[in-house]
């Protein structure tokens, strides 16, 4: 973990990181508190505030942004894997036209903000604003997944792609039976964190009108009947948002974890043995670390 | 090229609106994320529990709800302030938690024998951390930041629907000018390509001088 940058403490020195912990932990507290003594002062905890979201309506009306922002997520998901996917193939091939096509695509989606490219299909093709949300999304984290495929392709053993195409695997088979699966298995983690990038950025719905969650949270947050319950909305809306995107970047720390215990995995990263030893592959010089 | 000559003005605005958040909110975001990048690597329980919640929520967080929070939120509790300032504010706090991050990482790149020599020195941990482990950490970390703050510069675009002028905001002016809406979006793209690809100049540089030599 982290280099050692302090001494193991003794006596004296537990007493005193005892005492800083104490006045840390006092001053946050101190925050905390003022946040709630404001939160009291601007009367955010009164009844007329909270009694909306028992409600049905209300709790309809929340659900069912949070199940447009599942279904924007679900939607652009699995169409960024499959543009990934496709950009990524166009990166690797042998034709030289395709490789700069799908060059200039990755990395121009890739420099552009995710919003522009909503706002542009939204504004320019006048497109509903699912489809203009699914289709930025898709076009930005595709670019981003597909330079993840690449390079985890890339990361491959050579060996391993030689050893298939002198088997008399044609290319496409090499690819798909034996760098992918390999590629995938090592890039898990990293897809799925760029998952949540996706996830995070559902949000930008709210920006074009899509009725997801943050839109049903305004419309309640609006409601004059309900005395403006801003603050509530926010309480509600950030714990459950926040708690998916940590969900999913649990799930790709657990996978990474699980990864390097994985014997599969950890066979790959086997360097050459030493020089002298008898082992096939000996007195080769190492492989330079590829990108 | 009509679109961008008749309204030179606006796009300049745009654009020195999009470098000025991208530019506060970097510094703001690069002094947290030190900040908050040594807490998690002191000595001190309660300020590395601080730390890793920091990062963990604003790492999640998607950036339109924070957004949503600071400028719409923080009004309520009187806290009325220039929305620049809100949006510097939100986009420099999310920021902050990815440099963090690229800098703890950094940190661990420091060969472990360094600390060790300075601690065999009698320095203690502001000095270990400052004088001798931050400063070869920072020549690893060069990279990371620099694409940290690129997606910074794009983030800034959504502060354009939160009443902040900034390029992509000036799209909604020219549509209404009745100008030809694809073009001005390509005027726009090329000026976040110009902000990104001179952030990505300025980080070459800097890595080509200090960078660690590979």
């Amino acid at each position: 973990m982290t280099t050692a940058l302090y001494d193991v403490p003794g006596p004296h020195a537990r007493s005193r990181h005892r005492l800083y912990g104490i006045a840390a932990t006092a001053a946050l507290l101190a925050l905390v508190g003022w946040v709630l003594y404001l939160l009291f002062d601007t009367g955010q905890f009164t009844a007329a505030k909270w009694t909306p979201f028992l409600y049905k309506g209300i709790q309809e009306l929340l659900l069912k942004g949070l199940g447009n922002t599942l279904k924007a997520f679900a939607y652009a998901a699995v169409l960024s894997l499959a543009l990934g996917a496709v950009l990524a193939a166009g990166r690797l091939s042998d034709h030289r036209a395709v490789r700069w096509v799908c060059t200039l695509l990755v990395e121009f989606f890739r420099a552009m903000p995710v919003l522009v490219m909503i706002f542009f299909v939204y504004v320019a093709l006048q497109a509903e604003p699912l489809v203009a949300l699914v289709s930025g999304l898709t076009l930005y984290n595709g670019s981003v997944l597909a330079e993840v495929f690449r390079t985890g392709v890339k990361a491959v053993e050579r060996g391993q792609g030689e050893a298939a195409r002198a088997l008399g695997m044609r290319k496409t088979q090499v690819m798909t039976h034996v760098l992918v699966p390999q590629a995938v298995r090592a890039m898990l983690p990293t897809i799925i964190s760029q998952l949540v990038v996706a996830l995070k950025d559902t949000s930008l719905g709210f920006l074009i009108t899509y009725e997801e969650f943050l839109h049903a949270g305004k419309l309640i947050a609006s409601n004059l009947d309900y005395d403006l319950p801003f603050i509530p909305v926010v309480m509600i809306i950030s714990p459950i948002y926040i708690g998916l995107c940590m969900l999913l970047s649990a799930l790709a720390t657990w996978v990474s974890r699980r990864q390097r215990r994985n014997p599969k995995v950890e066979a790959a990263e086997v360097g050459p043995p030493e020089p002298g030893t008898l082992l096939p592959g000996a007195g080769q010089h190492p492989v330079p670390p590829r990108e | 090229m009509n679109v961008l000559l008749d309204n030179f003005s606006l796009y300049g605005k745009g654009l020195l609106g999009t470098v000025e958040l991208t530019v506060y909110a970097s510094l703001l975001a690069l002094a947290l994320g030190l900040v908050m990048a040594g807490f998690r690597v002191a000595p001190v329980a309660s300020l590395r529990v601080f730390g890793t919640v920091w990062v963990a929520v604003l790492r999640n967080t998607p950036l339109t709800l924070l957004f949503f929070a600071v400028v719409l939120g923080l009004p309520r509790f009187g806290l009325v302030l220039p929305f620049t300032l809100f949006a510097v504010l939100a986009l420099g706090c999310y920021t902050s938690a990815f440099i963090c991050e690229a800098v703890r990482s950094g940190i661990n790149t420091v060969p472990k024998g360094q600390g060790e020599a300075a601690r065999s020195l009698g320095m203690i941990f502001p000095q270990t951390l400052g004088d001798v482990v931050l400063p070869q950490a920072f020549r690893s970390v060069i990279p990371p930041i620099g694409s940290t703050l690129i997606a910074l510069a794009k983030n800034s675009a959504i502060a354009g629907s939160f009443s902040v002028v900034e390029l992509l905001g000036t799209y909604k002016t020219l549509n209404e000018l009745g100008y030809s809406i694809v073009w001005s979006f390509i005027w726009i793209a090329v000026g976040y390509l110009l902000v990104t690809l001179t952030i990505s100049a300025v980080f070459n540089v800097l890595e080509k001088r200090w960078g660690v030599a590979r």
